[in-house]
């Protein structure tokens, strides 16, 4: 393609009516409490995988319910389990990354 | 026995007034609407147990039946008159009164300041006083079968550019409130709240956004609304930044909602002028001293009741009424 000088870059806008939220919605029948995540980060906080590679449980949920791909975070997680403990709503984060597995499987 | 004169017969009127029959006085009520009731009167329900608003307003006003009440009445002047306040009505009545209860509450914002999020210039902008007449039973045309509904938080509240710091408190329960009860008119919407953050201070409040989020399916973005546009279908495009993303963030709803906040009372400002009362950097009353004095005034004999101190719930505008009730009585029992 000839060089122009410029190049296009594509919008980072998040559009929620061409959002496909199939696999959140799938996760909130197999871990219905996903949805009473208030971001607070206190999985994130706790994780021992965050300082080394930025896994964020926080960030899963919300691209989760971005619609986007969270496999690639998801790789650095070691199912430690503390993001479980920590969770003030209760919900159980290890349990949602291992149904999150289930369904790629 | 000294007349006590009730500026307002909203919730906080009215309930002082029951707790003045109570203790053996007989208050008047001066209301400038044609009936009792004030704001409360045209809710729907009331968050967090979705009492019938009307339950509390018929309760009150079968109870406050003894009282002298003027609706459609205003006051038009008021002076200190050796220990008392002469009050002139615009009927022509005069009376003297050992003490006077300012229950003159609040306006809703008016959320057409606010141009940016479309109010009077899209059809499906609606507010969230519109959206309780509409529950209430009341026509409205431009709510009909949304698909996606969107609610705006602090709508002219904590903006200084629209001249309010103040938090109004009840929007955020309110638009919870609000959009559970549009899930359950419309299950198959899809319903975004739009928060800077939710303050959700009261008993049973947080229960009933964990209910929103997890039976109703609620989705809350933090982020505040910047612009509303509208499609060629007549529908409406919503900008906003999904701060936990740290994303731009775009939607298109059929209803937004926008959540107006409580501001100052001006209409009783020739009256605070007259009666020399202070008043507060957020154009409230000021009380006294905001911890132990907030139902006294800065001149005796001069109460306060509800929310012309600030914004208020209503069961805290009830509590005050009742203890500026017994304010009343102290002071009219110890001169």
């Amino acid at each position: 393609m000839a060089d122009f000088g410029f190049k296009l870059s594509k919008s980072s806008t998040l559009d929620l009516d061409r959002t496909d939220t199939r696999v959140y919605d799938i996760l909130c029948k197999t871990d219905p409490d996903i949805r009473t995540c208030m971001a607070c980060g206190s999985c994130s906080a706790s994780c021992t995988a965050a300082p080394f590679c930025g896994m964020s449980m926080r960030k899963v949920i919300l691209a989760l319910q971005r619609g986007q791909d969270v496999r690639p975070m998801l790789g650095k997680c070691m199912l430690c389990g503390k993001c479980t403990m920590v969770c003030p709503r209760g919900i159980n984060t290890r349990h949602l990354i291992l149904s999150i597995c289930k369904y790629y499987d | 026995m000294k007349n006590i004169v009730i500026i307002g017969g909203g919730v906080a009127g009215m309930e002082a007034a029951r707790q003045l029959l109570a203790l053996g006085y007989t208050p008047i009520i001066v209301e400038k609407a044609n009936a009792l009731g004030g704001h409360v009167a045209s809710w729907y329900r009331l968050f967090p147990d979705m009492t019938p608003a009307s339950e509390i307003i018929s309760r009150l006003k079968k109870e406050i039946a003894p009282a002298n009440v003027f609706t459609g009445t205003k006051v038009i002047s008021i002076s200190r008159e050796k220990g008392d306040y002469s009050l002139t009505l615009d009927n022509g009545v005069s009376i003297l009164a050992g003490a006077v209860l300012f229950a003159t509450g609040f306006k809703v914002f008016d959320a057409s300041k606010k141009e940016e999020y479309g109010y009077g210039v899209y059809d499906r902008v609606i507010t969230n006083r519109d959206l309780e007449a509409w529950l209430s039973g009341g026509e409205d045309k431009r709510i009909s079968a949304p698909k996606a509904i969107g609610f705006v938080h602090c709508v002219g509240s904590r903006d200084l550019k629209a001249g309010n710091s103040q938090c109004s408190k009840v929007c955020c329960t309110t638009a919870i409130k609000q959009a559970i009860e549009m899930k359950e008119k419309f299950p198959k919407a899809e319903i975004y709240c739009f928060y800077m953050d939710l303050r959700l201070f009261g008993k049973k409040y947080e229960d009933f956004y964990i209910n929103a989020q997890r039976d109703f399916g609620v989705h809350f973005i933090r982020g505040r609304v910047s612009e509303v546009g509208e499609t060629i279908d007549g529908r409406l495009q919503v900008k906003a930044e999904d701060t936990l993303s740290g994303k731009p963030l775009k939607v298109q709803v059929d209803n937004l909602v926008l959540m107006s906040g409580m501001v100052c009372n001006q209409s009783v400002s020739e009256l605070v002028r007259q009666a020399r009362l202070d008043i507060d950097d957020d154009g409230f009353l000021r009380s006294r001293n905001n911890i132990f004095d907030i139902l006294e005034s800065n001149r005796p004999g001069i109460f306060y009741a509800g929310a012309c101190t600030g914004t208020k719930t209503v069961p805290e505008t009830l509590a005050e009424a009742r203890a500026a009730a017994l304010e009343i009585h102290n002071y009219l029992q110890n001169g």
